[in-house]
């Protein structure tokens, strides 16, 4: 086979921390070669390596069959490799031509000559299929879009081999649809693609052979056709992975919470929860399905006393939560796993250690008379990094440094540990791997077990068809009907969901089956 | 290269650099370098006057620069350390001359007068940015017009039209007999003692107490800190106060030690807008604003004798003075300049290896 590129027996070093170990990745010419891994696995380390963002310790890169030293991106960029990354790197008042010219600009007399660029990027876009606007701002075009925008950058500088970094994380099912007919288009076109990734299914339908690493160590490659999801989560995670997580039936007990005639406003003073009406008992799971937008957040936001009621009644076991300041609230016995954990779960220039004591920093025993103990905190910190497996080189590293997979348990580790009888979970297990996923799911139901009563709001229906107990189906702000997860099919849910009310007659003869 | 010699190498060659663009402007200027320097270090150092004076000049630095870094540190940009440090010089001056009390309390009655002028002058500030998200910046430049021009109708009022206020008492008085005459009757004063105190009380308040955290956690991500219970407007206001009462005690040491009163002033002092860079000189770290004062205030007072000894023209010496600084708060170039040096070498060592 002929190598484009070929990363062999790479080993990179942070301190005593070992990032990457031993890991060979070959990359074959018009493939795409998926890089498989947990959260914090090494996959990003590898490919800045690749990218001349860091120097490894040990191993030797080879790009078509020449051994070279990658000292910078720029000398990456000049090897024909080109990043597509997570986080796109774009100037929002700015043009596509103007984006992608950025820091390569073709000047004649000191001036830029846009137009020239602009017909080079159109024509890139047309040749690969992309179909993007050359004079289209930034601001103005959709993420799958501004993906797009990312992939012609590199193509545009000339990239003969793009690096993918999970590129499927913040688009639409239908984006993920036309970003595979894009690859396969692009390795039509001769060029070859790493795509990093945690997604199984993802990798079983766009990529050739799969390269994986485990805990920074090189598992192996194998080839996709040769292959199931099964196998590669087991290589992945290192064990067997339950993809639908074992549970017994719920026994609900007392109702827990309690919402009656909920409304909400949002920040633009519309109204977003409408006349909502919602219990949830002790021992059970409730999911509430619905598609992003219809309420979710300012609902969980009333609730937890981050956003103002306009009228209706919040009660936790009888007392009234309806007004009171979200200290008073969370100590009452509600947790909170906020859907976004970057503004609202963790303070990021923080330790992590520091992150993990955020609802308890101002109590005994952590403090007492106005004084903290960090040395409490650490040990506090040690004890949830240990029983919820954060991975991380200590409780003093700070929580940007973590990859999502370990801040989301941190924040999972510091919501449970305080045991409370309501446990908020919004979008807990979004962006993360399946080890990950299936862990925080156990956790989840073992809450459900101690008699605890969970919330839990995804966007992701088998996440709320395997977790919960009962399904409140939200549309346009209230519940649109409440279903059991035995007695409905994901293409009810999704109906119930785009707000079609389903028939009664059609749920008995599902119930019946 | 070891990390620690790099650290320890920084600043020596920051200052050594500072030094040579330093000489080659008075040498450009027809002055000569090792005159100069010799009479900074002379003002320095020179003698026990000199090293009162240095030290007495440093205080107030130390104050403007904790004022300035403590803002930082909880998420907020003070440039409004000037006038609430105009505010606190007043304030300790007034309650120097108006009141009589006994030695020492007197002192510290003036002390936390000045305090709580400093912390009302950002007050105002805090609340405006905690209540209407307007920005403290705008806000405390203006107050810094509005606090020279009150205290110069303060002090007109206070002196029935006078120029400056009247000498305060010797009970609330900083300045010591003792300290002077060791120092061949400098205004040494025990201010300085009082500045430890300061940088400790950060360290403390900072790094040891609930109420540091919670700054720190407002400062850094209000989203979280609301989600996590805490009153995200109170704290920027305790945040902006809190800065402000450094700031004001800043000015009483002026008030107290060196001048005894307040006269009136056509422009700012300038303490306040130092502050700025010696706490950046510091990275905003309570001992590191003590080292990046004793830099700023030392180069600040040898600086006067640069004219007299060497006869270098102030314009001369501020620009001197003003380049030192500058290559050490570039410390982060040479850093890196020291780093790549390090590994060129290490590289080369390799080659000779048979790597």
């Amino acid at each position: 086979m002929e190598y484009v590129i070929e990363m062999l027996n790479i080993r990179k070093q942070f301190g005593d921390f070992v990032a990457n170990d031993n890991i060979t990745l070959q990359l074959a010419k018009g493939e795409i070669h998926a890089l498989l891994g947990e959260n914090g696995a090494g996959k990003s380390t590898l490919m800045n390596v690749l990218f001349g963002l860091y120097q490894p310790e040990a191993g030797t890169i080879k790009v078509r069959g020449e051994e070279v030293k990658i000292s910078d991106p720029n000398k990456a960029n000049d090897l024909g490799i080109g990043m597509v990354h997570q986080h796109f790197m774009l100037v929002e008042n700015f043009t596509v031509t103007e984006n992608i010219i950025l820091g390569n600009e073709p000047t004649a007399l000191g001036t830029v000559n846009i137009k020239k660029a602009a017909k080079k990027v159109q024509q890139l876009s047309e040749q690969y299929g992309l179909n993007v606007d050359a004079y289209a701002k930034i601001e103005d075009i959709s993420v799958g879009m501004q993906q797009r925008v990312e992939i012609l950058k590199t193509l545009y500088r000339g990239a003969e081999i793009l690096i993918f970094d999970e590129p499927t994380a913040s688009l639409t099912p239908q984006e993920i649809t036309e970003l595979i007919q894009i690859m396969k288009r692009l390795i039509s076109e001769g060029k070859s693609i790493i795509l990093i990734t945690h997604k199984l299914k993802e990798i079983m339908e766009v990529s050739d052979r799969v390269t994986i690493i485990r805990k920074g160590q090189g598992i192996g490659t194998v080839t996709t056709a040769q292959t199931n999801p099964d196998e590669l989560a087991e290589m992945m995670v290192g064990r067997q992975v339950v993809f639908k997580t074992e549970k017994t039936a719920a026994t609900p007990k007392e109702t827990i919470l309690e919402v009656t005639g909920l409304n909400v406003k949002d920040n633009r003073g519309v109204d977003r929860v409408k006349d909502l009406s919602l219990t949830v008992r002790a021992g059970e799971i409730v999911g509430i399905a619905g598609i992003d937008g219809n309420g979710q957040s300012e609902l969980i936001e009333a609730i937890t006393g981050l956003r103002k009621i306009s009228s209706g009644k919040v009660l936790l076991k009888g007392q009234e939560l309806t007004g009171l300041k979200p200290r008073k609230i969370t100590e009452s016995g509600v947790g909170h796993i906020p859907q976004d954990r970057h503004k609202h779960g963790l303070v990021l220039d923080f330790p992590i250690g520091h992150n993990i004591a955020l609802q308890t920093y101002y109590q005994s025993p952590i403090s007492k008379g106005g004084i903290i103990d960090y040395k409490k905190i650490d040990k506090l910190a040690e004890k949830i990094i240990q029983e919820f497996d954060v991975r991380t080189p200590s409780a003093s590293t700070e929580a940007r440094a973590l990859s999502g997979g370990n801040q989301q348990k941190a924040i999972i580790g510091r919501e449970i540990d305080r045991d409370p009888e309501l446990l908020i979970a919004a979008l807990p297990t979004r962006g993360l791997d399946v080890g990950a996923i299936e862990f925080i799911h156990r956790r989840l139901i073992e809450q459900r077990d101690k008699g605890k009563a969970v919330l839990l709001i995804s966007f992701e229906l088998d996440e709320v068809m395997n977790v919960s107990d009962t399904i409140a189906v939200i549309h346009d702000g209230h519940i649109i009907d409440t279903v059991k997860p035995q007695e409905t099919t994901e293409q009810q849910l999704g109906l119930l969901m785009a707000g079609q009310t389903v028939k009664k007659p059609s749920l008995d003869k599902v119930g019946g089956e | 290269m070891s990390q620690r010699m790099v650290n320890i190498l920084v600043p020596v060659v920051s200052v050594i650099l500072g030094l040579i663009v330093g000489a080659i402007v008075m040498l450009v200027s027809g002055f000569n370098p090792v005159a100069g320097y010799s009479a900074l270090w002379n003002g320095i150092f020179g003698d026990t006057y000199n090293i009162g004076e240095t030290v007495r000049t440093i205080t107030p630095y130390i104050f403007s620069g904790l004022a300035v870094a403590f803002a930082f540190r909880t998420g907020m940009f003070n440039i409004g350390v000037e006038g609430q440090l105009i505010m606190g010089w007043l304030a300790a001056a007034y309650v120097g001359q108006a009141f009589e009390m006994p030695t020492g309390l007197h002192a510290v009655v003036a002390i936390l007068a000045a305090a709580v002028a400093g912390g009302i002058w950002a007050f105002i500030p805090g609340l405006l940015k905690a209540k209407l998200q307007v920005h403290e910046v705008i806000v405390t430049i203006m107050m810094n017009y509005i606090a020279l021009h009150t205290a110069n109708a303060a002090i007109s009022a206070i002196s029935d039209g006078g120029e400056k206020t009247d000498k305060i008492y010797p009970s609330a008085s900083l300045a010591s007999e003792w300290l002077s005459s060791m120092t061949q009757f400098s205004r040494l004063h025990w201010g300085f003692v009082v500045a430890i105190l300061a940088v400790i009380i950060m360290w403390i308040l900072l790094e040891k107490t609930t109420l540091g955290y919670e700054l720190k956690s407002v400062g850094f991500n209000k989203n979280a800190s609301e989600y996590a219970g805490m009153n995200v407007s109170r704290n920027i206001i305790l945040a902006m106060v809190i800065s402000g009462m450094f700031a004001g005690v800043g000015g009483a040491m002026e008030a107290l030690g060196t001048f005894g009163n307040m006269m009136k002033m056509t422009a700012a002092t300038g303490i306040g807008f130092d502050g700025i860079a010696v706490a950046l000189l510091g990275a905003n770290q309570p001992f590191g604003v003590l080292l990046g004062a004793i830099l700023f205030g030392a180069l600040k007072n040898g600086g006067l004798n640069m004219p007299n000894e060497a006869g270098i023209p102030t314009e001369i010496v501020s620009i001197v003075i003003a380049l030192i600084i500058f290559f050490v708060a570039s410390g982060y170039l040479i850093r890196l300049g020291l780093e790549k040096f390090g590994k060129k070498n290490k590289d080369t060592q390799k080659i000779k290896e048979g790597k």
